[in-house]
């Protein structure tokens, strides 16, 4: 069942398309009509006009989501499951093409010939201005100033299109027929085209981690496909076409021997170091700009001109074959629609890094599966489950080994006959240590309860120190000026700030991520408790004292009940704002855990994981909170009455 | 005999800010016997709430005496029960837990206790209430709770800071008649403050004037307003002329005293 929906998302995705368009719809017109009568009924700037609007929810989150799915390109892979697959056999045109295109207006505004004649125009000109005075002999000089001028001759003969070699020409001309030739097929049209067996086996859109098939899926992108694998055999013949007319093999091998010799004379040249130097640097600068000019990579732009014109038929083919198809990409793939890379089509656009809701459930269902052989959960761990627990464990974690070495005597040596004697100290040893057997116990497991479970047992220990040290410092004038100096100064502090320092002391394991929350709820709880237990109203604590009660009994029965709403106040901001610190302590350290989770998956881009973690973490705090909220109105009806 | 004796009794408070002195009570001096009904009246500022909090026990005097019986007054205690204006209910508890609040703290056994509550819901007019919210129960009604929770302790002395204050006319006026009704069965000593001279005229067997500046007794009537409302309705009472005479003679003291403050601010 779940293997049939995890293949079929795209048409799940289709079917809750249309229901969230039907409800957005819907609600449009249902809340039009519901808010002309309310609006009747109760004035502007009345609450109660707040009130009874679930048909905006409605409308609301079906938007959303309807946002969600068109950003995600969800839509377009509903609807037009093929779109991705034809536009991937575009792009493949594309880069097979790209190797011509680089050196043409069409993909680089300029021709690459007028670039390279501008830049070592500009380049021979400012050597022959830095030629340095004084380290060469008038000979010398007069070699180098003709070489650059050699140079300057090469540009002109190979912009001239009557010095350009017949062979160059001839080769120019194969490529413009053989261009011309792709754009007769594409305009030929793709009937009794198909598809092969291998490309349909593919995996669909989106279901592997692959993304788009790569090979076609429909006749129209096996023509494109066929086209771009002989684009790709011209681009590679393009690009070994040189332009040498006879005038600048000759210019060329002058300038060569001119070089040597000028290279010759500086291995017997008599001058100071520094001359020498700056001789040798002179000649490394024009050698470079001439073996720049002697491989024949510039083209009269007559020459370019005819392949720039077939480049553009090719496009103008493929846009008139690919007419609805482009409509689609402009309408539903927003962004810059499918790349090619070397090895992949990819998607380009807000869909990178908003992966599809269909998928984002696939994701989470995939890790919520409890069996790990059966790839769930996530890096060794279920992410919500359940298992066995050594009670011997929880006691090696309650009791620290340091306990049993205070106690007196000695742990057992080894008697002459080789043995171990142990005594009562190597026993509790064990027990310290988890070494013994002492029975299971059921309790849950996974990255989820992992994280949950550090956010409990931190703002247990919170409130068990933090409530009575507030309540005390709510009616002590000792324990309040004792302590309030120390906590206001460590409170104001961002928790995160104490995580490098307190992972460190702790290390990665459980207790450093607990007593990070820790330091977090107790201050919190405290200043929560003080607050409630100061705030209760003298005539209250003067009535007990009337009615005999002692002072243990008038903290205990007065001012911790008239504490309490402000106690769950602060259990209820102290969880929130654990949660947002634990989440951001896994990710700077830890084995397990949501934020964990997020990390590694932030490390490897894996968009998809990292929304199913902030979908987690979101709904968890909002389930935390939901819980708070009920416990309050259960535990304290009072609130808001007294 | 466990009559509340003052005696000098004075009360100085200290501004901390400037370090000024102003004389809260100077000089007070009564006894009270057993099964008295003392009204306290004066206008705001004169004290009577001060000298209700130092017999109390809330507040130590700065000088002077103040016993009830042969036990010097030297903090809180059980046998001085205070009802306050607002009720001061522990809201978190239900009527029957508010009103067995002192048995709970003297450890009785629930099954006594229970008893007792019933008893006293009964005589305020709350039976059936037990498990209600306080926070659910109308001004009067908290007050019934407040006197009930008074008097399960069985005080020798009950106080009353302004307790029918905050209460509108009709529920004041049968709150009047409840407490006279206790007074008479109970035979408690009773201390009332309050602001509505009407309501000291009728709730008061003894009634001390007091003035402001220093605070202290202005004067002392003896009043048998008290002694008729057991038997007429208090409606009645308020329409007799020696009635309309003491008011109108206190409601002048207490306007003159008004005016001199006014005066010399």
């Amino acid at each position: 069942m779940s293997e049939f929906l995890s293949t079929h998302r795209a048409d799940v995705a289709a079917l809750l398309i249309i229901i969230l368009t039907g409800l957005f719809v819907w609600s449009i017109y249902y809340g039009l009509r519901r808010t002309r009568k309310l609006d009747s009924e109760q004035v502007f700037g009345d609450p109660e006009r707040t009130l009874g609007g679930w048909f905006w929810a409605v409308c609301g989150v079906s938007s959303l989501l309807l946002v969600w799915f068109y950003f995600s390109w969800g839509t377009a892979r509903a609807f037009f499951p093929s779109a991705a697959n034809e536009m991937c056999q575009v792009a493949k045109i594309d880069e097979a093409l790209s190797p011509i295109t680089a050196k043409l207006p069409y993909g680089d505004r300029y021709y690459k010939s007028t670039e390279l004649l501008v830049r070592n125009g500009q380049q021979l000109a400012a050597l022959e201005a830095q030629m340095p005075a004084g380290v060469y002999s008038s000979a010398e000089q007069k070699k180098l100033f003709s070489i650059l001028d050699r140079n300057q001759q090469l540009l002109t003969i190979y912009s001239d299109s009557a010095q350009q070699s017949p062979s160059t020409g001839a080769d120019l001309d194969a490529i413009h027929l053989r261009l011309q030739g792709l754009s007769e097929a594409i305009d030929a049209g793709y009937a009794g085209l198909m598809p092969t067996a291998e490309a349909l086996a593919q995996p669909r859109w989106g279901v592997t981690d692959s993304e788009i098939p790569m090979l076609p899926l429909t006749p129209r992108g096996v023509l494109f496909d066929n086209v771009a694998e002989q684009s790709k055999e011209i681009a590679k013949d393009f690009v070994k076409v040189r332009n040498l007319p006879e005038a600048a093999k000759i210019i060329i091998s002058g300038v060569k021997s001119d070089i040597t010799s000028l290279k010759e004379a500086d291995k017997n040249y008599s001058g100071s170091e520094a001359d020498l130097a700056s001789r040798k640097a002179y000649l490394k600068a024009v050698e470079r700009i001439f073996k720049r000019l002697d491989d024949g990579a510039i083209f009269p732009a007559a020459a370019m001109m005819q392949i720039n014109l077939d480049i553009l038929q090719i496009q103008d083919s493929v846009k008139s074959q690919t007419k609805g198809l482009r409509l689609v990409d402009a309408l539903f793939l927003p962004g810059e629609g499918v790349v090619k890379s070397r090895t992949l089509c990819v998607e380009q656009g807000s869909s990178r890094w908003l992966p599809k809701p269909t998928d984002v459930v696939a994701k989470f269902a995939r890790l919520a599966n409890p069996n790990l052989e059966d790839g769930g959960g996530y890096k060794g761990t279920v992410l919500f489950w359940w298992k066995w627990l050594e009670i011997a464990d929880v006691i090696a974690f309650l009791i620290p080994d340091g306990v049993v070495d205070m106690l007196p005597g000695d742990y057992g040596i080894h008697n002459d006959n080789g043995e171990f004697v142990k005594t009562y100290k190597d026993h509790l040893l064990a027990v310290a240590q988890g070494d013994v057997y002492l029975g299971v116990v059921p309790m849950l497991d996974g990255h989820i309860w992992d994280s949950v479970f550090r956010v409990i047992v931190a703002m247990g220990f919170g409130i068990a120190l933090g409530v009575p040290l507030g309540i005390y410092m709510g009616v002590s004038r000792f324990f309040k000026s004792f302590f309030d100096p120390l906590i206001e100064l460590y409170r104001p502090v961002p928790p995160l700030a104490w995580a490098p320092l307190i992972l460190t002391i702790f290390g990665i394991q459980d207790d450093g991520k607990i007593f990070l929350l820790f330091m977090v709820a107790f201050a919190i709880m405290v200043i929560s408790a003080r607050t409630g237990a100061s705030g209760t109203q003298l005539s209250k604590i003067r009535a007990s004292h009337s009615l005999g009660a002692t002072n243990k009994q008038i903290i205990r029965y007065v001012i911790l009940p008239n504490a309490l709403p402000e106690i769950l106040t602060g259990i209820r901001i102290s969880i929130g704002v654990c949660w947002g610190t634990l989440v951001a302590a896994e990710m700077l350290a830890g084995t397990t855990g949501i934020g964990f989770i997020e990390n590694v998956a932030r490390t490897v881009s894996d968009y998809e994981l990292i929304w199913v973690t902030i979908l987690i973490m979101g709904l968890l705090g909002l389930l935390f909170d939901i819980a708070m909220r009920f416990t309050i109105s259960v535990l304290i009806p009072w609130r808001g009455k007294g | 005999m466990t009559d509340l004796l003052c005696k000098n009794l004075s009360m100085t408070f200290t501004n901390p800010a400037n370090g000024a002195m102003v004389e809260a009570l100077k000089d007070i001096n009564f006894t009270l016997k057993k099964g008295e009904l003392l009204s306290v009246l004066g206008p705001s500022g004169c004290g009577k709430t001060t000298l209700l909090n130092m017999i109390a026990g809330f507040l130590n005097p700065t000088s002077g005496q103040l016993s009830l019986g042969d036990k010097q007054i030297e903090g809180p205690g059980v046998e001085r029960g205070m009802v306050f204006q607002q009720g001061a209910l522990f809201e978190w508890l239900p009527v029957s837990k508010n009103v067995d609040f002192g048995l709970r703290m003297k450890n009785l056994t629930p099954a006594d206790s229970e008893k007792l509550v019933e008893k006293w819901l009964d005589i305020v007019g709350l039976t059936g209430f037990g498990d209600t919210p306080t926070y659910q129960l109308s001004g009067g009604m908290q007050q019934r709770v407040a006197l009930a929770r008074c008097l399960v302790n069985d005080p020798e002395l009950i106080l009353m800071d302004e307790p029918l204050g905050a209460l509108d006319a009709l529920t004041r006026e049968k709150m009047q008649s409840l407490i006279l009704e206790l007074w008479k069965e109970t035979g408690k000593t009773i201390i009332i403050i309050t602001h509505s001279v009407e309501e000291a005229l009728l709730l008061g067997e003894r009634l001390f004037v007091m003035a402001p500046r220093p605070g202290r007794i202005h004067k002392e009537y003896n009043l048998p307003f008290a002694e008729r409302g057991l038997k007429e309705s208090l409606r009645d009472i308020k329409q007799q002329s020696d009635f309309g005479s003491v008011r109108e003679e206190i409601l002048t003291m207490i306007w003159d005293m008004e005016e001199e403050i006014m005066g010399n601010v």
